[in-house]
């Protein structure tokens, strides 16, 4: 039984190993943001009056409104267009449509955000150019995002809805409930905490993207006023910056990093909390 | 009962009604999946040669081809996965086979895979750059990247060879305790094998995911598009290509839309092939002695 | 309550045909009232409810016991608490002796690999590994330091003609073995089990999950096997227990814990029992 006591040994010193590297990550952000979070209140990233960290004038609110403003929109675009796909693979599509219409979503899962972002800057933003200069812009941002989060809500759901037990179809069915009837009133019920978690996990992925958004975005540090305005989000901000940032420039951007990373925590928090809900 | 009739007939307006809006939607994404696919077959399908793929790359990338940009994808690649893979396969068979659901130990482990998953990769590229690149002085290297890119995989590998190893029949274990098997022979004999299937799906995920990335390689493997000449050498990625080719060099188009779509392709190779593995495996195991 | 063995037993006993079954290495003599397991007092506990109360049994050598009595009874958990199985089930809390050849199982110094190789299992399903039918075979006997081929070679082909299977696969050892029909799997499992030359079999309802003709041809494997093995088996078939067994166990739930009610020769248990449950039960009146 040597063996498998030091199995056992061997096994536990690797996820002990895996364990780390999430508290080296927090650490060396912290560490590296600590010149900037031991100066300055952090009220500051808040009030000053503008993003100029050369001259020390530090205000994350333009990025941040930039983030939230493009994944909540590519969110209201893609829950609608993922739930649809999802229930049209599982309950509308003829036999020979769902599975090529799931493996085409599965496809696209694997699509890198690079190619996505080149798409869009090479195809999209000419197109919103045409309707409103620049181009480059809030709108062109919320469209790429809502095709790299689509088929995670898609096949998300997709799971959700068809780890609904069939009884409950047959049940609803037999008691003369109409297709949508029985969609509504039975399946959304049961695979609601999957499909919510499927859509806090894709907000999470829309928050910290950085190629794709980087890309198209326009890559101005403003507060929108309309769609078609260039924005920044924090994640391309620091894709944008981090090549010559020094010192206290370069530990504010480990601070924004730390703030996406609280933002994400805060969400996986939130998804992870739905999945205990569904089990009690 | 005229009012019945009149309530099926609404119902069935509005039952048509949904699912014309849903077969519509169904349409406008496939047509515009369909679109980007068409896109980058026509941009870059007339640049795609075989020089193309084992030259280097000139004046930037706009001519010449990709040959040292995918040998460096390949190191960081493997670098990534000799890395992660112990790791990632140790913890999943600790956290399946040794540590009850409700252990503390095990919860702890879980809870920080799971938060890691989270992590944006832009955020792993500042701590790569912070941690391998700076503080370990690995500098701008291959080695750099690739461990970074190992962190990020670690929460994927962990719960798909979980999930895999969870998978497994209660009865073998049991069976084969009754055979007077030790633990770690049974893991390694009989339940890794018919975990086959999804740690071989897992690690697909892992290569693509690894392959796609970019925003955690801009500051760790750094931008060098020679060919490398040791793991502590700079090497740019493909997706990292793409990028540079689209933003920063006017007139990269072309090569850009080539590139892209070896990108795409490779990963639908890595796809197909790996599922592939998967059934050979398992039925390679069962055939031999 | 416990009925001591009569001595009429040895008669009772079908010695020839258990040596039908090739060469013996040793020869223990066939269903010899010496006890090999003896249980005593023995109790078990999941997550603090009781499964089993008090046990006190003695398995004698060579000798098929039935163990009988309704679902929920503890009939399984007595079985695998002699290989140690519970083991694997963490809130299991286990108290009172189990010896095995005068050796209490559970002290703290036990090999538990070794006494599992010295107690065979065979589970209600059958349970071969996903692998060829060749390899379910070397896995456990490469485990247990068994490597030269022509050993290995003639353990196979001795195992699979004792079960019968050899006629049936000797031309296609290396395919699946989840590819043979459900009695053919049993048979492996228990040809697995023999390989490794235990001295005790235990069996947890091996026929319940086959079609009538699988289960008649595992039963006759099993009836076959007595004297050379000391066979515990557990079963609902009480006529397939009346046919097969030397003695019999009777086990029923009272106040929520499993409990042993009568233990006797196989004849005593089904035409004259002590005990009225046991009398209710194998009549069919109850349980």
């Amino acid at each position: 039984m040597l063996i498998d006591t030091l199995t056992r040994w061997l096994l536990r010193a690797g996820a002990i190993v895996s364990a780390l590297v999430m508290l080296l990550i927090l650490a060396f952000l912290l560490i590296e943001s600590w010149p900037v979070l031991d100066q300055i209140t952090p009220t500051r990233f808040f009030t000053d009056t503008s993003w100029h960290p050369m001259e020390g004038a530090y205000n994350l609110m333009p990025m941040l409104s930039g983030t939230l403003l493009a994944s909540v929109g590519a969110l209201l675009l893609a829950i609608p267009l993922g739930i649809a796909s999802a229930l049209f693979i599982v309950f509308y599509a003829p036999i020979y449509f769902a599975l090529p219409y799931k493996r085409l979503i599965e496809l696209l899962a694997g699509i890198p955000s690079v190619v996505f972002g080149f798409w869009g800057l090479t195809t999209l933003v000419p197109l919103i150019n045409q309707l409103h200069p620049p181009g480059a812009s809030l709108l062109a941002a919320i469209l790429v995002l809502t095709l790299m989060i689509l088929p995670t809500i898609t096949l998300t759901a997709y799971a959700a809805l068809n780890a609904v037990p069939k009884e409950y179809l047959h049940g609803a069915a037999a008691l003369g409930l109409s297709r949508w009837g029985m969609i509504y009133g039975v399946v959304f019920p049961a695979a609601r905490s999957g499909i919510v978690a499927g859509i806090i996990l894709a907000a999470g992925r829309a928050i910290g993207e950085t190629m794709a958004v980087l890309m198209v975005a326009g890559n101005v540090v403003q507060h929108p006023e309309g769609l078609f305005d260039p924005i920044r989000t924090l994640a391309a901000n620091i894709a944008l910056e981090m090549a010559y940032a020094m010192g206290d420039h370069r530990a504010v951007l480990f601070v924004s990093g730390l703030l996406l990373m609280l933002l994400v925590m805060l969400l996986s928090a939130m998804a992870g909390k739905m999945e205990n809900n569904q089990y009690a | 009962m005229l009012e019945v009739i009149t309530m099926d007939k609404w119902q069935s307006y509005r039952d048509r009604f949904i699912q014309l809006l849903i077969y519509c939607l169904v349409l406008l994404v496939s047509a515009v999946f369909v679109w980007i696919l068409f896109d980058l077959i026509k941009g870059g399908w007339s640049h795609l040669s075989w020089e193309f793929l084992t030259q280097s790359p000139f004046d930037a990338g706009r001519s010449g081809g990709i040959g040292p940009i995918l040998i460096s994808t390949l190191l960081i690649l493997l670098v990534a996965l000799i890395t992660a893979l112990p790791l990632a396969w140790t913890t999943a068979a600790l956290l399946a086979e040794y540590v009850p659901v409700t252990s503390q130990f095990g919860k702890t482990i879980r809870f920080s895979l799971q938060v890691l998953a989270g992590v944006p990769s832009i955020v792993f590229g500042l701590f790569g750059n912070a941690f391998f690149s700076i503080y370990l002085g690995l500098g701008f290297s291959i080695l750099s990247g690739g461990l970074t890119l190992a962190c990020m995989l670690l929460p994927i590998l962990v719960s798909t060879a979980e999930a895999g190893l969870r998978a497994v029949p209660q009865s073998y274990r049991l069976s084969a305790a009754a055979l007077g098997m030790s633990r770690t022979a049974t893991l390694i004999q009989l339940l890794l094998p018919a975990a086959a299937p999804t740690l071989a799906a897992g690690l697909l995920l892992g290569i693509g995911r690894a392959v796609a990335e970019t925003a955690a390689l801009l500051f760790t493997s750094g931008y060098v598009d020679r060919m490398p000449d040791s793991l502590l050498d700079s090497g740019r990625a493909l997706a990292l290509h793409i990028f540079d080719l689209a933003m920063n060099v006017p007139g990269g188009d072309t090569p850009a839309y080539a590139s892209a779509l070896v990108l795409v392709v490779l990963l639908l190779c890595i796809n197909i092939l790996a599922m592939k593995l998967a059934y050979g495996l398992q039925r390679r195991r069962i055939m031999s002695l | 309550m416990n009925a001591t063995p009569d001595n009429s037993l040895q008669n009772s006993c079908n010695c020839d045909d258990a040596y039908t079954l090739g060469p013996l290495q040793v020869g223990p003599p066939c269903c010899d009232p010496q006890p090999v397991i003896q249980v005593e007092n023995l109790s078990l506990q999941y997550g603090g409810k009781t499964a089993l109360e008090k046990v006190t049994l003695d398995i004698y050598r060579g000798c098929i016991t039935a163990l009988i009595g309704p679902s929920g009874c503890g009939k399984t958990s007595f079985l695998s608490a002699i290989n140690r199985l519970i083991d694997l089930i963490p809130t299991c809390q286990i108290s009172g002796h189990i010896r095995v050849d005068g050796e209490d199982i559970y002290d703290p110094g036990t090999n538990v690999q070794a006494l599992r190789r010295k107690i065979g299992m065979v589970f209600q399903k059958p349970t071969p590994f996903p692998l060829s039918i060749r390899r379910n075979i070397t896995l456990p006997l490469r485990e247990h330091g068994i490597t030269q081929r022509h050993k290995v070679e003639a353990i196979i082909e001795q195992v699979l003609r004792d079960v019968g299977l050899w006629d049936e696969v000797c031309d296609r050892l290396d395919t699946a073995a989840l590819s043979l029909s459900g009695g053919q799997q049993q048979r492996l499992c228990i040809a697995r089990a023999l390989a490794l030359n235990p001295e005790i079999l235990l069996m947890d309802e091996p026929c319940s999950a086959l079609d009538p003709i699988a289960s008649g041809v595992v039963e006759d494997l099993i009836s076959r096997l007595s004297g050379r093995y000391t066979i515990v088996i557990v079963t609902h078939n009480l006529a397939q227990a009346r046919r097969i067994a030397n003695y019999a166990a009777f086990f029923w739930i009272k106040e929520r814990a499993g409990q042993l009610v009568e233990f006797g020769h196989c004849r005593h248990i089904f035409e004259s029992p002590t005990h009225e449950l046991t009398a209710a039960y194998v009549n069919g009146s109850r349980g």
